[in-house]
């Protein structure tokens, strides 16, 4: 087994029990903790996949940005006095069984279809390729997401505003 | 490591793990968190689709739109969870049902 194989397999299960770690941990800052060493593995399947460009967007957006609005979130909204309650409603068993479906679904589907590969190598580049996409094939979808972020900017600065 | 399917198995657990979150957890916050891995999973098929179709960048591209709308989906939840918590003192959905009344 080459050393490249030996690393997927150990990016692979630190993201996959780091997730499980985030679904199942009762408390809300571990939660938290354990969705960026997630991300950070999810990163590394990029860098895995060739798609460096997107593996540092998403260190930068996700861990530097999504990931530190969250551990804000937690901080402004728990009572350090408050009684640790369960953190998960009753409808856990359901719940369990419905994911578990759904996974066994979706495997059976992945392992069912005959998947086309195409051998290709590695590109020397990826940055400039999307940047030429971003603005010329995909123009008008650039300029619809920018307007979408002001929207949302513009949104969440109104809503969580103290109210006067 | 050269196979498509340990990419798609590796993101059918992630998504089955996020709609876990989604349905039994009690906290906004956890929901949210639940939300951003089921992103991620249908992220990592993008990618992994682009890199076995010929490395072509349109998945590429489609994944930048998708954290994209990410980053903005996580500001306005946050937004609207810290406003529930100053209404209703807290941040459990299953108690934000005033609708439901």
């Amino acid at each position: 087994m080459p050393v490249a194989e030996i690393v997927f397999w150990l990016v692979a299960a630190f993201t996959i029990i780091s997730a499980s770690f985030v679904v199942l941990n009762n408390q809300l800052l571990y939660s938290a903790i354990a969705l960026l060493f997630s991300l950070f593995g999810v990163a590394g399947l990029y860098i895995f996949l060739w798609a460096d460009f997107i593996a540092g967007i998403q260190l930068i957006v996700y861990i530097g940005g999504i990931n530190v609005l969250i551990i804000f979130g937690i901080m402004l909204t728990n009572k350090i006095s408050s009684v640790r309650l369960s953190q998960t409603n009753v409808q856990q068993g359901v719940g369990a069984v419905i994911a578990l479906w759904l996974m066994i679904l979706i495997s059976l589907v992945i392992s069912k279809t005959p998947w086309l590969q195409i051998e290709s190598s590695e590109p020397s580049e990826t940055v400039s390729v999307i940047g030429t996409l971003l603005l010329s094939k995909y123009l008008l979808p650039f300029e619809a997401i920018s307007l979408l972020l002001l929207g949302a900017l513009i949104g969440a600065a109104l809503l969580s505003r103290e109210a006067t | 490591m050269d196979q498509l399917n340990n990419y798609l198995y590796i993101s059918a657990i992630l998504f089955s793990l996020g709609t876990f979150a989604v349905m039994t957890r009690r906290n906004g916050i956890a929901v949210l968190m639940g939300v951003e891995l089921i992103l991620n999973a249908a992220n990592i098929n993008f990618v992994a689709f682009s890199r076995f179709g010929g490395m072509n960048m349109d998945g590429h591209i489609f994944s930048l739109f998708v954290i994209v709308l990410a980053a903005a989906e996580a500001a306005v939840a946050l937004a609207i969870v810290i406003n529930i918590y100053n209404n209703l003192h807290t941040i459990n959905v299953d108690d934000a049902a005033l609708l439901k009344e």
